[in-house]
């Protein structure tokens, strides 16, 4: 009997032939990861515990994103606990300033997650690096804080869903119109504690940009981590920026699934998520006449170069709506710098958008565009919850860039192919 | 250990952002954060709870963040327990590194709101003192239980270390 990947990496990190699901191990993590929110309550437990030192400076890393730059003086307090803890332990990763991104963008970027990892984060969208064929997962601060003293993590190994796509893809169809419609399919809850495994002739021709986008809300799904398998594109991508050394696993042909599930993407349109859960999806088609306030394109989900330029390529020429706010928020530093030097700002700046440095800013609702009681907005982020980005009474509505910013255009939910 | 209290009734996948809303993450206080647990679900839920009160939830309960702001705040705000058809993975392992007791439960939605219920974490038995009627749960993993016993994963570690 065969492994899948992920039973193939938690088991070279207990030095075990095999691993099965359901058994819990204590797995040794290759990257530890909190951000501002989270990581003041580890930092207080690692305080409590007594603990000297970190296991690895190399492999402890803090991200203060969510509220930076600080939004108020309490956020500020928070990130300050971020910087002394990290001058203080001489974190060799520690990105403030400018060279501060959205941690899930930037660790990648930086070549600090690869392929073969086991990453853990106190932050749920971890399982994003699960695209570069790691095995990623969030969990709350005193797990990490625990990881950060040990370098080790328990785990229940998981049962591993597949999920296959073939077909052609319809125009304007992007990672995000699929990992949503897979969202739409299985529910929220579809894969509670369980891997999600994506593969089939559509996932192989998906780029990196795509495949951490999928990866990324497998947690929108209940699942425990996404992962794809590593393969060419993977290695293009880490190979000059990897800061050690990586290893490619595959599943075996006969590895054990709990669930297979297949797709023939000539049915899947663009996708939008309406409010309040990312299982509410509907095709474009049937998306009506909503009309809206916001356009946030950026985040962990949907915040790279290849989303800008995507975005880009749709509003070249146009104006916003009247009445509609488009705020664009370039994921890294690195994504912001290459954005301005393709001409990109130019476009969103003619176009009418508000370019933010990056940050996480109002995908959580921290700031940099919190939405009004009433108001409406389409979003690339990953979660439309209850004021999810601002007033319990706003709505949040989840799509792809290309139908962000045809929305922003259209001042209503809109296909690209309108525009 | 026991726990008994009145039961406050929530829905189906009830997300991290209802149990407590980013915009008061700027802090970890236990007292702030109880001041607006479950607010954007029931504004009132903090003024009505009292001390060793129980929430019941459906499936799916504390999906969305790996904010372990969320147990803190239902904690601080009182609640001796969380009783749900199923919990998101992150809430459950934060619920007991927190020392917050959470039990799985098929039938918790037929617990009317308000009722009064003791709860035997030893049997894994609740009984709805009202009504006579009782539940039986989901046994918490042998490896749960030691990190309970220990006193949360903190000091389970500082044990084994
Ligand atoms: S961009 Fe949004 S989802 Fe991603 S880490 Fe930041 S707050 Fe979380």
């Amino acid at each position: 009997m065969g492994m899948t990947i992920t039973e193939k990496i938690l088991a070279k990190h207990v030095d075990a032939d095999k691993v099965e699901p359901g058994e819990l191990i204590n797995a040794r993590v290759d990257i530890a990861l909190a951000n501002d929110i989270t990581a003041p309550i580890s930092i207080a437990r690692f305080k409590e515990s007594g603990a000297k030192t970190v296991f690895d400076k190399d492999r402890v890393i803090l991200v203060p994103d969510h509220f930076v730059p600080n939004k108020d003086i309490k956020s500020a307090m928070q990130a300050k606990m971020l910087r002394e803890f990290a001058h203080e332990h001489d974190l060799t990763w520690f990105f403030d300033g400018h060279e501060m991104g959205v941690e899930h963008a930037l660790l990648p970027e930086q070549g600090l997650v690869l392929p073969g990892d086991i990453v853990i984060g106190a932050d749920s969208h971890t399982c994003t690096y699960g695209g570069l064929g790691a095995f990623a997962t969030g969990m709350g601060s005193t797990d990490l804080a625990a990881a950060m003293i040990t370098g080790e993590t328990w785990l229940k190994v998981p049962e591993t869903m597949k999920f296959v796509f073939k077909g052609e893809l319809l125009p304007w169809v992007e990672a995000k119109d699929l990992i949503l419609y897979i969202i739409g399919d299985i529910g929220v809850d579809g894969a509670l504690y369980r891997a999600m495994e994506f593969e089939g002739p559509v996932i192989d021709k998906l780029d990196m940009a795509g495949r951490l986008t999928m990866a990324n809300m497998a947690i929108e799904a209940g699942g425990k981590n996404g992962i794809f398998t590593p393969d060419a594109a993977t290695e293009a991508y880490v190979k000059d920026i990897a800061k050690r050394d990586y290893e490619f696993f595959k599943s075996d042909d006969d590895a054990v699934y709990a669930e297979v599930r297949e797709y023939d993407v000539a049915n899947i349109e663009p996708q939008v998520a309406f409010p309040h859960l990312p299982e509410n999806t509907r095709g474009i088609s049937e998306a009506g006449e909503v009309v809206i306030d916001q356009v946030v394109i950026g985040s962990c989900t949907n915040g790279r170069i290849e989303d800008l330029r995507c975005a880009a390529s749709i509003l070249k020429g146009n104006k916003t709506a009247k009445g509609v706010r488009l705020i664009i928020i370039p994921a890294t530093p690195l994504i912001y710098r290459t954005a301005m030097n393709e001409g990109l700002f130019d476009i969103f700046l003619d176009c009418g958008a508000t370019i933010s440095p990056p940050t996480c800013g109002p995908c959580l609702g921290g700031h940099m565009g919190i939405l009004a009681k009433g108001e409406r907005a389409v979003a690339t982020t990953n979660r439309n919850f209850v004021g999810r980005m601002g007033h319990p009474e706003s709505e949040v509505y989840l799509a792809s860039p290309a139908v962000a910013a045809a929305s922003a255009i259209a001042g209503k939910i809109e296909g690209p192919d309108k525009i | 250990m026991k726990a008994a209290g009145k039961v406050f009734r929530f829905g189906d996948d009830i997300d991290t952002d209802l149990i407590i809303p980013a915009r008061y993450l700027n802090t970890s206080d236990p007292e702030e954060l109880a001041k607006h647990c479950m607010e954007d679900a029931d504004a009132e839920f903090v003024n009505k709870v009292g001390k060793g009160d129980i929430i019941i939830g459906g499936k799916n309960f504390g999906c969305g963040s790996s904010r372990e702001h969320a147990p803190i705040a239902i904690k601080a705000a009182g609640v001796s327990c969380v009783i749900a058809k199923s919990f998101a993975r992150i809430f459950y392992r934060n619920s007991f590194n927190m020392g917050l007791p959470i039990l799985e439960c098929e039938e918790a939605e037929s617990i009317a709101p308000g009722a009064k219920l003791e709860v035997d974490f030893d049997s894994g038995v609740i009984t709805n003192t009202d009504t006579g009627d009782t539940y039986s749960t989901r046994p918490i993993p042998p490896f749960m239980q030691e990190l309970v016993k220990s006193g949360g994963l903190m000091k389970y570690i500082s044990k084994t270390a």
